[in-house]
C-alpha cells in the first residue's frame, strides 16, 4: 500500500514527463470532469468525503477549506500552492515537483474548476531551483497539450497557471505572508480573518492548499472520496507522504497509509543507524514537539494518535533522534531558527524568538542560571497564542516539548555547565 | 459591515455599538482603557504591537481589540487575568530591545512607552542580554531620528502610505533586524512629513528644531490658528515662559483633523529670526535710527497726514495678518480719504473685480472636499499651496473621484489624476475647451474664445465628470490667480461650473484671504463685504501708478508681490512709506522712511476666517519681542494720532466685535461675473516665462522659519526648463543664464526639468533671490550667461 497516490509515477523512467503521467491515466479524470461537465458541488463533496487534510501542516480539512469560497460571487478567484515547504525536517513536496508535477498541474486544475478560479499560482521555495525548472517544465508540457491555458479541452473552462518562487523565508510558507509575497510586498503575514477564502491573493477570494493536498486531487477523483479515505484511519483520510531523517539508515520520503505503526515507518527508514538507541522523535516538522523514543514506539502515523501524544503530525517531517544527541544542544539550533525567521512584524515573535534563543543559548554553552528554565517556560508561554501567525506557536512549542520531556537534561546543563553523561 | 446595534458587554458593562465596528473604538467611546501602540484612530488597522489583547468568552486565545470587530452578546474582559498577562507579556517584549534612555530622550514625559510602562511593565528586567542597537538616519532638517528606540508599531510607515501618500518610510529586514527607515538614505520630503512626530508613540521620530531645548513637563499649552494657509488649522502652541517652543494640531475634524502641514508646525522658528524688528526706527538722511514710539507713530502720523492729496496713499496688507488689523488699516486709510487698500498681493488680474459683489471663498466646506466626486484643478499645485486641502481631494480620488488638472507645470501628485500641461497662455486655452465640452457658450470676448477651442478628448473627459459628479468644483489656485488672466480662467471655470452644476472654488491663498475681503481691505469691497461705491485701485495698479504715500502691514517688497521688481521701484519712488512690519530687511529699509515693530502670529490676539468663512479667535500667547506691539494698538495710536473717529479700542474683541456686527447678513459667494468683455491680456509669442511661490517662501514668518528653508519645499532661484526647450535656446550645457523680463534682468543657474512644458522657462517668485524680475507670468528672454 506504498506510494499510490502522489508518487504513483515513481516507478517509471522519468516519470516527471507528461507522457509517463498521462500512461498512468493522467489527467483522465480532468478530461471527464471536464467533458461530463461534473458540478463543482460533487467535486467539493467528494474531496470532504476523502477526508483529505491539508497536508502543509495544520491539517485542515481540504474541501471544507474549499466550500468556504463563496463560487458565484463575481471577479477573479485563484488557487494558490503552497510549495514553499520551509519547515526544517520536511521534504516531501520537493519530491511531488521533481518527480510527479503533472498530478500537480492536474490537481489545481481541478480545484480551479470546483471553485470558480481561472487562475493559479505555485509558490516554490526559493532553494528549490532543480524542482522549480521540472514544474516549469511541466507547465510548458501541460499548456502544449491543452490541458491548461484559455478553454480547456474545448470545453470553455480558462485557466491560467503561473510559478512564483520565494527568496528563501520561512514566513513565506505561512498562507497570508505568501500571498503578500506573490503580490510583490513584503512577505509579512495578514491578520486573520478576513481569511483568504474572503479577501485572499489581491483581495479576491482565495484558496492556498499545500502541494500534497493538491496533488492527491486527482486520484480522489479517479478513485473516489471514500476509497481514499478508506486508504487511512478515522480523522486521517488517505496515504501520506513522511519525510523521514535524523540518525537512520535510510533517510528519505515514504507514501504510506495514515495510521501505520511509527515502528513500521521507521523499519521502512532502515531502522537506527549503528543500531543505537531512539532517544526522541519530534513527528511533524521543527516546531512540534518532541516526544520520548519509548512513546514514539507506540504510536501510530495519525492526526489523532500524534495528537493523543501531545504532539502533531503536522507536515510529517519525522525527525529520529539516538542518545547521542544532547537535547539542549537541539533546542538551541532550533530557536535559533525561528528568531532567524521571524518576519519582525508583531512584538512577542519579534522579540521573543530571540530572548528564547539566547537563554537556551547561554544553558548549552555553560552560562545558564538557575532561573533560566523556568524563564524559558514563561518565555514560550507569553507567545504561544499571542501573536499575528502561527510561528510564534511554533518558537514556543517546541521549547515547551522539550521542558516537559528532557528538563533533567537542561538542569544537567546549568549545574555542570557541559552535556549529560553519555550524551553529545 | 451592517448598521444593525449590537450589545456587547465588557467587563461587566453593557455597551451599545455598531455591529462590526473593531472593540476598541467602543471602549474608547465608553471611556474604558486599553493600552496600545500601533492602534491609531486615523490609520488602518496592523494589529503588530499586541498590546491591546483582550480576553474574549469563549475565545481561547487573546484578542487584539484594534483588530476584533464587536458582535453581540460578545462578553469582554480587559483587566481579566488572562488579558492582563497577555498585556504584561507584550509590555515585557517592548521594553527588553528598548534603550531605557527615558532621562536624555526628547519624548520622555509625553511617550506612549513610558506611560504604558508604568501600569503594566516590571520594575526590573529579567533580560540580561545586549539590547538591539540600530543606526540613526538623517532623514532631513525637520525629524530626528533615534530609532533604536523604535518599536516597530509602523504608525509612521502607515502614514506615508495612507495619508501623506507617498512611501516614503518603510520596514526592511527580518524579525529583531527589522529596522524602520527610507532603506536608501534620503530626506522625507513630504508637506505633512512632521506628523509622524506626533504618531511615533516613543521617542524614534522627534522634533529636530525643537530637539534637546524643552521638556514636556516645562511646556504649558495654549491654542492657536495657522495663518499660512487658508484651511486655518487649529494648533495647539507648546510654550516655556515667554517663548513658543513647538506647534502641534489640535484636532478639529472639520478642519484639519488630526494633522497639520510642515510650514504650521515648523514656522514658528520664525518668531525668533535675528532680523526681528525689535525697536521703531526712522530714515533721516538715509541714515536709519532707533527712536522711541512716541516719536515714531508721530512722525507716521504726520508723514502720511501731510500728503496733500489723500487719495495718494495707497494701503497694502498682507493676507496672513489678523482681521483685527486688516479691519483697521482699511479704516485708517479709508478714514484718510482713500480706498487704495488691496491685500490680494499675489493676484495678477483685477478686471473682474468691477463684477464681483461679494467676497470668494472656497465655494464649499473644507471637509466637503473629501465626499467631492469630480474636480478640475486649474491652476494650482495644492500639495505645495495647501497641504491639507490637498490630502483632502486626495481622499476624494481614492474614493474614485476623478479629478484633473490644468496645470503650467507637470505637477507631483499621490493619486491617480489627469494633467493638462500647458504654456501660461495656453491655460485659458484648455480650460476653454473645457468649457466648450460642457456646453458653454458664452458672450463676447468670451464666445470668440469658446468658438476657437477645440474640445479634445482631455475636455470631454473632464467636462464628462464633472457633469456626471452628484457633487463636483472647478477650483482655481494660486498659479491661476496670479495669471494674468485670471479673471478669463474666472469666466470661464464659473461658466463651467454653471454648465455642470458644479461648484467655483476660488482657493483663497493666505489665513485671512476671505477675511480681509470681509474687513474691506480690499478696494472693491467695503468691511462686511459690501460692494464699495467706487473701486480704488487694486494692488497691481497701486504700484503701476505709484502713490506718494504708502502703508504696509506685515509684507516686504520683492517678496511678497506679484510684480517683485515693480513693487520695490514703486515703492522707493514714494514720498512716504510707513510698515509696520515683524522684522527689518534691506528691502524694507530700502524703501520705507518708519519701521513700526509689529507683533506676529502667537504674539497677538487675533481672528483668521478661513477659506470656508469660519471665524477662528486666538489670544496673543506671548509676549511680542523687543519693544513690537500688536498691529491693532499701532493702528489704534495712529487713528487717534490722524484724528480719526471711532479708534478708542481697549481690546481686539470690540474691534471684533464691530467687524462681525457689519459681517451680518454678509455672504460667501463666487458668482459669475456678468457684463465683463475681457481680452486675453497674456500673449503667446516669444518665450514664456511662469512662476509660482514655493510652499515655504509665502510669507515673512515662513521665510525665517530655518528648519523648513533646508527643505526642497524652500524654493531655490533658479530657472527651470524642458531639456529640449533648453536646446533650442542653446542653453542645455549652459551653468547660468541671463534673463531679460520686461526691462528687468536677472542671472539664475539654469535647472533642466521635464515638468515644465516646452516653451516656458520656470522661475519662482517669493524668494529674495529672483526678486530682481517682474511678475511670474510674461514674456522673457534668455541666452547663456
Amino acid at each position: 500500500m506504498a506510494n499510490e497516490v502522489c508518487l504513483r509515477t515513481l516507478d517509471l523512467e522519468r516519470p516527471w514527463l507528461i507522457e509517463q503521467y498521462q500512461s498512468r491515466g493522467g489527467y483522465e479524470v480532468l478530461k471527464k470532469i471536464l467533458s461530463e461537465k461534473t458540478a463543482p458541488e460533487a467535486i467539493i463533496e467528494e474531496v470532504k468525503k476523502s477526508g483529505l487534510r491539508g497536508r502543509g501542516g495544520a491539517g485542515f480539512p481540504t474541501g471544507l477549506k474549499w466550500s468556504f469560497i463563496s463560487r458565484n460571487a463575481p471577479g477573479q478567484k485563484y488557487v494558490v500552492c503552497n510549495s514553499d515547504e520551509g519547515e526544517p525536517g520536511t521534504f516531501k513536496d520537493r519530491d511531488i515537483l521533481r518527480y510527479n508535477p503533472h498530478q500537480l498541474i492536474e490537481g489545481m486544475v481541478i480545484a480551479g474548476y470546483a471553485i470558480g478560479a481561472t487562475c493559479g499560482y505555485n509558490y516554490i521555495r526559493g532553494e528549490f531551483w532543480e524542482p522549480y525548472e521540472r514544474f516549469e517544465q511541466a507547465l510548458e508540457e501541460a499548456r502544449e497539450a491543452g490541458f491548461l491555458g484559455e478553454d480547456i479541452l474545448g470545453s470553455g473552462f480558462d485557466f491560467q497557471l503561473h510559478t512564483h518562487l520565494g527568496a528563501g523565508a520561512y514566513i513565506c510558507g505561512e498562507e497570508t505572508a505568501l500571498l503578500e509575497s506573490i503580490e510583490g510586498k513584503k512577505g509579512q503575514p495578514r491578520y486573520k480573518p478576513p481569511f483568504p477564502a474572503h479577501f485572499g491573493l489581491y483581495g479576491c477570494p482565495t484558496i492556498i492548499n499545500n502541494t500534497e493536498s493538491l496533488a492527491s486531487i486527482p486520484m480522489i477523483m479517479e478513485q473516489g472520496g471514500e476509497w481514499f479515505a478508506d486508504i487511512g484511519v478515522k480523522n486521517s483520510g488517505g496515504p501520506k507522504l513522511f519525510s523521514i531523517s535524523g540518525n537512520i539508515n535510510n533517510p528519505g520520503v515514504f507514501e504510506i497509509p495514515m495510521g501505520t505503526p511509527f515502528s513500521e515507518l521507521l523499519a521502512m527508514a532502515g531502522g537506527m543507524k549503528d543500531g543505537r538507541k531512539i532517544k526522541a522523535v519530534i513527528p511533524g516538522g521543527s516546531s512540534a514537539p518532541v516526544i520520548p523514543g519509548e512513546q514514539m514506539m507506540e504510536l501510530n502515523m495519525d492526526y489523532d494518535s500524534i495528537a493523543g501524544a501531545g504532539s502533531m503530525l503536522g507536515s510529517g517531517a519525522v525527525i529520529v533522534l539516538d542518545d547521542t544527541n544532547c537535547m539542549v544542544k537541539i533546542l538551541e539550533r532550533m530557536s535559533y531558527f525561528y528568531h532567524e525567521e521571524s518576519c519582525g512584524q508583531c512584538t512577542p515573535c519579534r522579540e521573543g524568538t530571540g530572548w528564547l534563543y539566547r537563554i537556551v543559548h547561554r544553558i548549552e554553552t555553560g552560562q545558564g542560571r538557575q532561573e533560566d528554565l523556568d524563564l524559558l517556560d514563561d518565555v514560550a508561554d507569553k507567545i504561544a497564542g499571542k501573536t499575528i501567525c502561527a510561528l510564534g506557536d511554533a518558537a514556543a512549542m517546541p521549547v515547551q516539548g522539550m521542558l516537559r520531556h528532557f528538563r533533567h537534561e537542561f538542569q544537567y546543563h546549568i549545574d555542570h555547565k557541559r552535556c549529560m553523561v553519555g550524551v553529545g | 459591515m451592517t448598521d444593525s446595534t449590537v450589545t456587547i458587554e465588557v467587563d461587566g458593562r453593557t455597551l451599545e455599538a455598531k455591529a462590526g465596528t473593531m472593540l476598541i473604538d467602543v471602549t474608547d467611546a465608553a471611556g474604558i482603557t486599553i493600552p496600545r501602540f500601533c492602534y491609531h484612530k486615523k490609520l488602518s488597522v496592523a494589529a503588530n504591537c499586541r498590546m491591546c489583547l483582550v480576553e474574549v468568552e469563549k475565545v481561547p486565545k487573546p484578542l487584539p481589540a484594534c483588530a476584533t470587530p464587536v458582535t453581540d452578546g460578545m462578553k469582554v474582559y480587559t483587566r481579566s487575568p488572562k488579558a492582563l498577562a497577555a498585556q504584561k507579556g507584550t509590555m515585557e517584549f517592548l521594553l527588553i530591545n528598548h534603550p531605557l534612555d527615558c532621562p536624555i530622550c526628547d519624548q520622555g514625559g509625553e511617550c506612549e512607552l513610558q506611560d504604558v510602562a508604568i501600569g503594566y511593565g516590571r520594575d526590573v528586567s529579567r533580560y540580561s542580554e545586549g539590547k538591539r542597537v540600530v543606526a540613526d538616519k538623517n532623514i532631513g532638517p525637520l525629524i530626528a531620528t533615534d530609532m533604536t528606540r523604535c518599536i516597530h508599531c509602523t504608525r509612521c510607515v502607515r502614514f506615508g502610505e495612507e495619508i501623506a501618500g507617498i512611501r516614503e518610510m518603510g520596514a526592511t529586514g527580518r524579525g529583531e533586524h527589522m529596522v524602520i527607515g527610507t532603506y536608501i538614505e534620503k530626506s522625507v520630503d513630504s508637506e505633512l512629513s512632521g506628523n509622524v512626530i506626533d504618531l511615533c508613540p516613543v521617542g524614534a521620530l522627534t522634533s529636530k528644531p525643537f530637539r534637546f531645548n524643552a521638556r514636556a513637563w516645562e511646556l504649558t499649552q495654549v491654542e492657536g490658528v495657522a495663518p499660512h494657509d487658508s484651511i486655518g488649522s487649529n494648533l495647539n502652541l507648546h510654550l516655556r515662559g515667554n517663548q513658543v517652543m513647538r506647534v502641534h494640531p489640535r484636532d478639529n475634524e472639520s478642519i484639519n483633523e488630526s494633522w497639520i502641514s510642515d510650514r504650521d508646525r515648523f514656522s514658528y522658528e520664525g518668531l525668533y529670526s535675528s532680523d526681528r524688528l525689535t525697536s521703531p526706527m526712522i530714515k533721516k538722511s538715509g541714515e536709519w535710527m532707533e527712536v522711541n514710539w512716541e516719536m515714531a507713530l508721530e512722525m507716521a502720523a504726520a508723514g502720511l497726514g501731510e500728503i496733500k492729496e489723500q487719495d495718494q496713499v495707497g494701503a497694502l496688507l498682507s493676507p496672513t495678518a489678523t482681521l483685527e488689523e486688516l479691519y483697521l488699516a482699511q479704516k485708517l486709510i479709508r478714514g484718510l480719504g482713500s480706498n487704495s487698500i488691496d491685500s490680494r498681493l499675489r493676484q495678477g488680474d483685477f478686471r473682474l473685480d468691477a463684477g464681483l459683489k461679494q467676497a470668494s471663498w472656497l465655494g464649499l466646506k473644507i471637509s466637503d472636499i473629501d465626499s467631492l466626486d469630480a474636480a478640475l484643478v486649474v491652476g494650482g499645485n495644492l500639495r505645495k499651496e495647501q497641504p491639507i486641502l490637498a490630502h483632502r481631494l486626495r481622499k476624494a480620488a481614492l474614493a474614485g473621484a476623478a479629478v484633473h488638472f490644468i496645470t503650467p507645470l507637470q505637477l507631483e501628485l499621490n493619486y491617480e489624476s489627469r494633467q493638462s500641461i500647458a504654456t501660461p497662455a495656453e491655460m485659458v486655452k484648455r480650460l476653454a475647451a473645457v468649457a466648450k465640452a460642457a456646453g458653454v457658450k458664452g458672450s463676447g470676448s468670451l464666445a470668440a474664445l469658446l468658438n476657437a477651442a477645440e474640445a479634445d478628448e482631455f475636455a470631454e473627459t473632464a467636462a464628462a465628470s464633472l457633469k456626471q459628479g452628484d457633487a463636483s468644483a472647478v477650483v482655481l489656485g494660486a498659479m491661476a490667480q496670479s495669471h494674468p488672466d485670471y479673471s478669463l480662467l474666472y469666466a470661464l471655470a464659473a461658466g463651467l461650473a454653471g454648465a455642470c452644476g458644479a461648484k467655483v472654488s476660488v482657493l483663497p491663498e493666505a489665513g485671512n484671504s476671505v477675511g480681509a475681503q470681509l474687513a474691506g481691505a480690499v478696494p472693491h469691497l467695503l468691511p462686511g463685504g459690501k460692494s464699495a461705491q467706487s473701486a480704488g485701485p487694486d494692488a497691481l495698479s497701486m504700484l503701476k501708478l505709484p502713490r506718494k504715500g504708502y502703508l504696509l502691514l506685515g509684507v516686504e517688497p520683492g517678496v511678497d508681490f506679484h510684480n517683485p521688481a515693480l513693487s520695490q521701484s514703486a515703492l522707493q519712488s514714494a514720498d512716504m512709506v510707513v510698515a509696520l512690519s515683524a522684522y527689518r530687511t534691506p528691502e524694507l529699509e530700502a524703501c520705507c522712511d518708519i519701521l513700526l515693530p509689529m507683533a506676529i502670529f502667537s504674539e497677538t490676539s487675533g481672528t483668521y476666517v478661513n477659506a470656508e468663512g469660519v471665524w477662528q479667535r486666538t489670544r496673543g500667547a506671548v509676549k511680542p519681542q523687543g519693544e513690537a506691539r500688536p498691529g491693532w494698538k499701532i493702528l489704534r495710536v495712529l487713528g487717534n494720532l490722524l484724528n480719526q473717529q471711532g479708534f478708542d479700542y481697549t481690546d481686539p474683541d470690540e474691534i471684533g466685535e464691530e467687524l462681525h456686527a457689519l459681517c451680518n447678513g454678509a455672504s460667501l459667494d463666487n458668482r459669475p461675473v456678468e457684463g465683463l468683455d475681457l481680452e486675453p491680456k497674456l500673449g503667446r509669442d516669444g518665450l514664456q516665462r511662469g512662476g509660482d511661490t514655493p510652499l515655504y517662501a509665502s510669507d515673512p514668518l515662513v521665510r525665517r522659519a530655518a528648519a523648513l528653508q533646508q527643505t526642497k519645499d524652500a524654493g531655490q532661484g533658479v530657472m527651470r526648463l524642458h531639456p529640449k526647450e533648453a536646446e533650442r535656446q542653446g542653453l542645455n550645457s549652459a551653468e547660468n543664464a541671463v534673463i531679460r523680463q520686461n526691462g528687468y534682468q536677472a542671472t539664475l543657474p539654469v535647472t533642466l526639468d521635464e515638468a515644465i512644458p516646452e516653451g516656458c522657462v520656470w522661475i519662482s517668485t517669493g524668494l529674495r533671490s529672483t526678486s530682481m524680475l517682474g511678475q511670474p507670468f510674461g514674456e522673457v528672454t534668455v541666452e547663456k550667461a
